[in-house]
């Protein structure tokens, strides 16, 4: 059997010289083991890292950053390459090509029909998109994004693998923004693949060319397709808000399905909420209430006053959330 | 209180001669329950230390706190910074849908002080030292009790480690693991790492253990070396007799130390004498013996006669 690395060995006898810094004071038992099994290693001080700090003690010293972005790419690969995650994007991402064939189908008896963005859809495809984050952001994207934030850090718990990232030591702050930031790369690829996929569809399906916005100006395509990445930076932010939400809950459970639940509760409930006009006066306060507002990039000028208002209410949710969980889950006794 | 990166990471360190040193620890869980009633506790650096007691009596909640996993109620302790030490917490916990060596990269990765250079060099030199590098690229659902015992230990030894904590390391494992993982702890230990190893198995420390702490209810009752722990109990000599007295004045005349007589038994510390000789020369000087025996105390002996009750000594 192998022993250590040689390159720590190496690096042990250069850092002191091979002085052997014996312990002293040891019980005579495990002085005459040692002697009766002393191989060339047993030579090695043993309290040698310790004169070392932990940064120096590996041949090739790791900066904070790098570490941080290492586990921050594990994280990424977990999350990543889980089927579960992954058939939730498929699935969200399939809505819009239905949603495409649909209106394809049906385009031509709508000439008269409802009009709005539905009837600009079989104009142009473009705004297939807007169609499609329109019909998910409320309920489906916010599920996808409770099942990844509600288990990041319950589901460890649930494992016992949370005892072991932080025995690592991970560091608890520092966990918790990996998974953080885990999530909220989740809702980018979220927000991404829905509005990828209705491009893709829409331009396949309908007519491309400018895009007439609401206030009745033409802009060229590629201009849209820009204001089209504000939108997706837009739903990203309001889902990480929802994620700070969740990652809030996964810190008071050792159950990931219960933080799930809860935030899934948490959205309907707020929905159905919005949906009473006598409570009109909490609705600011109620997150979903700012989620859909990102059709202002289809004013002329972009309405900046509605996204910024938006913005500011999940900037106030995700320091919120975000420092509950960090609260919690920095003092929290890990019995798991 | 704030369990930032772990607790003992970046604390300060206890010094040079120990590993671990723990004073007055307590830890009183919601509900008033005391697990841990302050211990105080030092570990010599360089040592094997067990550390024994029943199920329930706090060990785990010990090694939970050393690990900054659990805020202690009050007390201190000092333990060597975290990134050198490796663990094994109540039993194996991996993404069982990962490989062996995936699991273990994964764990390499949340360890700051690790370089991913190196990651997967460190990752095989662990796996090979458990034996478990034919299997490294199987999904961790697939191994057996015995791999996942195997595996936990191979992420405590990735990176170089001064100070190995194992609960309970043999747990779930056949005789043969258990034999392997003695040999590697031993192995370990000649190193020059400190290994603190819970168990509740006094056969098992007494073969691998240079010192012990006997835990019962959250006290510490006995620590020392072994060989303290056994209380200078040197192998005695027991006779059984009608004659006590006598055989107790020839046993002394014989040059036995701590001759003792009690009803029909005499007992003394058998030090270098053969007991053949000691027999043939009691029954010359006269006296009827009935039997005769040495006796050589264990542990287990300590700790039953420490804790009072009934202990799992099987293994």
């Amino acid at each position: 059997m192998s022993k250590v690395e040689p390159e720590v060995e190496e690096e042990l006898q250069t850092s002191s010289g091979g002085a052997a810094r014996r312990t002293p004071g040891l019980v005579p038992v495990s002085e005459s083991r040692r002697t009766a099994e002393l191989g060339p290693r047993a030579d090695l001080p043993a309290t040698a890292p310790s004169v070392l700090g932990p940064q120096e003690r590996t041949a090739d010293a790791v900066g904070p950053v790098s570490a941080f972005l290492r586990m921050l790419g594990s994280e990424l690969g977990l999350t990543f390459r889980r089927p579960r995650n992954l058939a939730m994007l498929a699935v969200l991402a399939v809505v819009p090509v239905v949603i495409g064939i649909v209106l394809r189908m049906v385009g031509d008896d709508m000439a008269d029909g409802p009009g709005g963005l539905i009837q600009q859809v079989t104009g142009n495809g473009f705004f297939l998109a807007f169609i499609s984050l329109g019909a998910l952001v409320p309920l489906l994207m916010p599920v996808a994004v409770a099942v990844v934030a509600g288990d990041a850090l319950a589901g460890e718990a649930a494992g016992g693998t949370l005892r072991y990232l932080l025995a690592a030591p991970a560091g608890r702050t520092r966990l918790l923004a990996v998974k953080y930031l885990n999530a909220v790369l989740f809702c980018l690829a979220v927000a991404s693949a829905v509005a990828l996929a209705a491009l893709i569809t829409g331009l396949v399906l309908f007519p491309a060319g400018p895009v007439t916005l609401l206030s009745g100006v033409a802009i060229p395509l590629g201009d849209a397709l820009l204001r089209m990445l504000i939108v997706i930076g837009y739903v990203t932010l309001g889902m990480a808000a929802l994620a700070a939400v969740a990652i809030a809950l996964s810190t008071l459970t050792e159950a990931p399905i219960g933080a799930i639940a809860a935030t899934v509760v948490l959205v309907i409930t707020t929905q159905v909420l919005r949906a009473i006009p006598q409570l009109e006066v909490i609705q600011p306060y109620l997150l979903p209430n700012w989620w859909s507002d990102f059709d202002a990039v289809l004013r002329d000028p972009i309405a900046f006053d509605d996204l910024t208002s938006g913005l500011l209410a999940f900037g106030a949710y995700i320091l919120l959330f975000g420092s509950f969980a960090w609260a919690r889950f920095t003092s929290k006794d890990i019995t798991s | 209180m704030t369990l930032e990166a772990g607790a003992p990471f970046g604390a300060a360190p206890p010094s040079d001669d120990h590993a671990i040193v723990t004073e007055g620890l307590t830890k009183r869980f919601k509900g008033g329950q005391i697990a841990v009633d302050a211990l105080d506790l030092t570990v010599p650096r360089g040592s094997v230390y067990g550390f024994l007691g029943p199920n329930g009596s706090g060990k785990t909640t010990t090694i939970r706190m050393l690990l900054g996993l659990v805020a202690p109620t009050s007390g201190t302790y000092s333990v060597v910074p975290l990134p050198q030490v490796g663990a094994l917490v109540e039993g194996p916990a991996f993404y069982p849908y990962l490989s062996g060596e995936a699991n273990l990269l994964r764990y390499d990765a949340a360890d700051p002080t690790a370089s991913g250079r190196t990651a997967r060099a460190r990752v095989a030199a662990a796996l090979e030292r458990v034996g478990l590098s034919a299997a490294a690229g199987k999904r961790y659902r697939n191994y057996s009790l015995g791999m996942r015992q195997r595996l936990a230990i191979a992420g405590a030894l990735l990176g170089p480690r001064e100070l190995l904590i194992l609960d309970e390391p043999t747990n779930g494992l056949d005789p043969q693991g258990t034999r392997e993982v003695r040999t590697l702890v031993k192995e370990i230990a000649s190193d020059g790492t400190t290994v603190f190893v819970s168990s509740h198995l006094l056969a098992e420390v007494e073969q691998m253990c240079t010192h012990a702490a006997i835990m019962r209810t959250g006290r510490l009752v006995a620590h020392g070396t072994i060989a303290s722990l056994n209380g200078g109990r040197a192998p005695r000599l027991r006779v059984e007799t009608p004659d006590a007295a006598d055989a107790a004045r020839v046993l002394l005349g014989l040059g036995l130390t701590a001759v003792a007589h009690e009803g029909v038994e005499v007992s003394a510390d058998l030090g270098g004498h053969a007991p053949e000789r000691l027999n043939a020369a009691l029954v010359e000087a006269g006296v009827a013996v009935r039997g005769l025996s040495v006796v050589r105390p264990s542990l287990e002996e300590v700790f039953v006669g420490l804790t009072g009750e009934g202990f799992d000594v099987e293994g």
